[in-house]
């Protein structure tokens, strides 16, 4: 895979980069996960020798912090706000019913890889509540019946 | 400098580019170039004008006009009619919603909304470009650094701050002078200024206005923190949730360096200062003070015991002086008027200013900033227009997870730190949240919960285990499985997390389910004796029914409800079976004659 091999070069680059300043793992993991989408074992290995510290602190920080993936996500991103601007005007709703309609717990990749679901807290649009983002479009004052028709938008130009 | 004859100021805060600002501003400047009046008009992109609900927002200058949800599709009107003509566009200029008042020569200043406020953290927000320094600088950006090096010793500075009666505003209120001293006083190779701009509290979004909107602000603020306690570096912690605010900061990061206001020898007085930002990654227990540091140290963000106190050890073990955006943004307008002129606002222990954001059920959200000790009836009532759909106010939330909810009875409660903690809440960092009958306040309490079991660290046990066991207690109650001895249950688990737990995550986790149960005990009771949601939420408790008065038998409810739950004849009343009612509502949308409804 010439692809990816240009990945991991990209990440020796970034190691390179930022190993000499104090703290470096945490922006290493984050260019780490722009480059692969997400940040998995053997990138977490390559980062740990790399910068001269365990795997087990690599992994450490990595489970600690909800931003780092260790699974790649589908190929939308779906971010329903339950931030309590967004929660008391009815999210939680919007959320179930995508959780519905797509059969996909709150956390987890919908079978067809298409959609990841998940919950976020303020998104900084509250005047829009309820909120929600796929990849980076942002859609606002939504009712949960306007979750069908969004998706299907999605799958179509999938 | 090139003269305009008119200036086209289109928001461009997170809340308005969700609403589409970014085409519009592309659109005004082809259409203006169009007209062939780019000579004479100006665009320019600014942070948030406040008024969020009511955006995309675009102000008209010199005029003044407030133009509200503009569609790109009203760009050729406002240029046509107004920019060429000087007739402004009467049917998209904002119309107040307490008023319904709707007219064009009203000025910024004369909309209600923006009447009663007070803006010194928010003052360019809205008014400069923030990816501009020589914006800033024509807005006496700079000036206070200026005069804190060049004629200000560094325990000057450090008395103005302290007189001012500045408190931070991350939620703490501890005295930004007193703070200052403390790290001025310990003696190291090396000493760092943080800023806190994660701004965790979910519903709220100060912090990251001031960042988009004027982040040089917070800069100069932080240069003259690094010259008064003696340090040549500082990192600003921001949430990687901001991408539109980490952008503004690093472009103003990068214009700062090269107009030498930032790095060595700042106005030739041999003070070196730079600023290094560092992102988080989605904690919200790194917004306390010592996980920050360890996230910004690389590690794990877990919460370490104080003492030692950051003023002595702190980041990479260096003394390290950490204050939240907001407190920043004031610091500059002190330092530039004076202690005394800070110290006449705000009332007799929280002097200033606060911004708040103000969301929930309220017809309009946005933010605010008003003079400490303005009372909750004016924020919520004149400034935010009271409750929209004619539905009743329940109660106001303010210190987000931290916090609590106050009653109706308490909205005459001026808001400073002091009262706030007395009736039951905290000012927190500035979330205010409104929510009116249809909200359940034990469903509140639950998710907040939900909220901090979460984020919990997990390091400490009180906080850890006790507050899984308050949320698994409350998941009952509001599922209909609630038992007498439940809210004593809470009220003990509560007092004992308080009082063991490390850090102020599990110290104020319990707040919010303890002012609801103070305020709102009966709410709880009606769940667990009467197994009844008394605001029709939640809906373990709910049961439809249909009025057979009302019932007409058209079978419209019938054909549409997915358990197949309603069986009738056609013209006679029709009944709802509760064990196969699934609760989605889709029956009371359906029947036109009002016949069903949730109990
Ligand atoms: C769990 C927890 C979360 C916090 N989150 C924030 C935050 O998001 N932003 C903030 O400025 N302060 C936050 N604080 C307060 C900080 O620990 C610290 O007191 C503050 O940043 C100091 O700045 P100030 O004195 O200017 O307010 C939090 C505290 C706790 C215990
Ligand atoms: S109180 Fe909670 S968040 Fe704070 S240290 Fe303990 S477990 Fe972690
Ligand atoms: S609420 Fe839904 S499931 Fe229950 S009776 Fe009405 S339509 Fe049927
Ligand atoms: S609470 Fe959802 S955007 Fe702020
Ligand atoms: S983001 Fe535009 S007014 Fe707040």
């Amino acid at each position: 895979m010439p692809d990816n091999k240009d990945k991991y070069e990209q990440l020796n680059q970034v190691i390179a980069e930022l190993k000499d300043q104090p703290g470096a793992l945490m922006p290493v993991l984050q260019r780490a996960q722009g480059i692969f989408g997400c940040v998995p074992m053997d990138v977490q290995k390559i980062i740990a020798e790399g910068l001269g510290v365990t795997l087990s602190e690599v992994y450490g920080v990595a489970t600690f912090y909800s931003q780092f993936r260790l699974e790649p996500n589908g190929k939308y991103t779906i971010s329903v706000c339950l931030g309590t601007a967004c929660y008391v005007k009815g999210s939680q709703k919007v959320l179930d019913r995508l959780s519905e309609e797509l059969k996909t717990p709150v956390g987890k990749t919908s079978p067809d890889g298409l959609f990841t679901l998940n919950a976020t807290r303020c998104l900084g649009a509250c005047g829009l509540a309820p909120v929600m983002t796929i990849n980076d479009e942002v859609y606002g004052r939504l009712v949960p019946d306007d979750i069908p028709g969004i998706l299907a938008k999605y799958r179509e130009q999938a | 400098m090139d003269i305009y004859r008119a200036h086209v100021l289109c928001c461009g805060g997170t809340g308005c580019t969700s609403s589409g600002s970014a085409q519009l501003i592309q659109r005004f400047e082809e259409k203006i170039k169009e007209n062939g009046l780019d000579k004479e008009v100006k665009v320019i992109r600014t942070g948030c004008f406040g008024l969020c609900e009511a955006g995309p927002v675009v102000i008209v200058y010199p005029e003044g006009t407030f133009y509200s949800r503009v569609k790109v599709d009203d760009v050729d009107e406002i240029v046509t009619e107004h920019l060429l003509k000087g007739r402004k566009v009467q049917h998209l200029v904002y119309s107040d919603h307490a008023t319904h008042e709707q007219n064009a020569n009203k000025s910024l200043q004369d909309i209600n909304f923006y009447k009663h406020q007070h803006r010194i953290a928010l003052r360019n927000c809205g008014v400069i470009d923030p990816e501009n320094i020589d914006e800033y600088l024509a807005f006496d950006g700079y000036k206070a650094l200026e005069k804190a090096l060049t004629t200000m010793t560094r325990e000057q500075v450090i008395e103005e701050i302290l007189k001012s009666g500045l408190r931070g505003r991350g939620g703490g209120g501890f005295p930004t002078g007193l703070k200052w001293k403390f790290a001025a006083a310990s003696v190291a190779d090396q000493k760092y200024v943080a800023c806190n701009a994660d701004e965790g509290d979910p519903g709220a979004f100060m912090d990251r206005s001031v960042l988009e909107g004027d982040p040089h602000a917070v800069l100069e603020a932080m240069a003259i923190a690094g010259y008064a306690i003696g340090a040549s570096e500082g990192y600003i912690y921001v949430r990687a949730e901001y991408p539109i605010a980490v952008k503004r900061l690093e472009i103003a990061i990068g214009q700062a360096r090269e107009y030498g206001l930032l790095g060595e020898n700042i106005f030739e007085t041999g003070f070196n200062f730079d600023i290094k930002i560092r992102l988080g990654a989605g904690a919200f227990v790194c917004g306390e003070e010592t996980a920050l540091m360890r996230s910004i140290e690389g590690k794990r963000g877990e919460p370490t015991p104080r003492p030692p106190f950051p003023a002595v050890k702190g980041l990479f073990a260096k003394p390290t002086m950490l204050n939240n955006v907001e407190t920043y943004a004031n610091v500059a307008q002190i330092i530039l008027n004076g202690a005394d002129w800070f110290a006449s606002m705000g009332t007799e222990k929280s002097k200033g200013t606060k911004v708040f954001a103000l969301g929930g059920k309220i017809n309009n959200t946005g933010l605010v900033e008003v003079p400490m000790g303005t009372p909750l009836r004016t924020i919520i009532y004149d400034i935010g227009g009271g409750i929209p759909n004619g539905k009743k106010f329940k109660a106001v939330q303010t210190g987000g997870p931290s916090g609590g909810c106050l009653p109706a009875e308490l909205l005459d409660t001026p808001v400073d730190y002091d009262n706030l903690i007395a009736a039951g809440s905290m000012m927190g960092s500035g979330g205010m949240i409104v929510m009116d009958e249809d909200n359940c306040m034990v469903d509140i309490a639950r998710f907040f919960l939900d909220f901090t079991v979460d984020e919990s660290c997990g390091k400490c046990a009180p906080c850890r285990i006790g507050t899984r066991r308050m949320l698994e207690i409350l998941e009952r109650i509001v599922n209909g499985k609630g038992e007498e001895g439940d809210i004593e249950k809470l009220e003990n688990l509560a007092n004992t997390i308080k009082a063991t737990a490390l850090c102020g995550l599990g110290q104020t986790a319990p707040n919010p389910v303890l002012s609801t149960i103070k305020f709102f005990r009966h709410e709880y009771e009606a769940h667990i004796r009467e197994k009844k949601c008394p605001a029709h939420h939640c809906q373990a408790l709910l049961s439809y029914v249909i009025d057979p008065s009302k019932c007409r038998g058209c079978t419209a409810c019938a054909r549409v409800c997915p358990g197949g739950a309603i069986s009738g004849e056609v013209k006679n009343p029709h009944v709802i079976d509760p064990s196969k009612c699934l609760k989605c509502g889709a029956c009371i949308e359906k029947c036109r004659f009002g016949a069903i409804s949730k109990q």
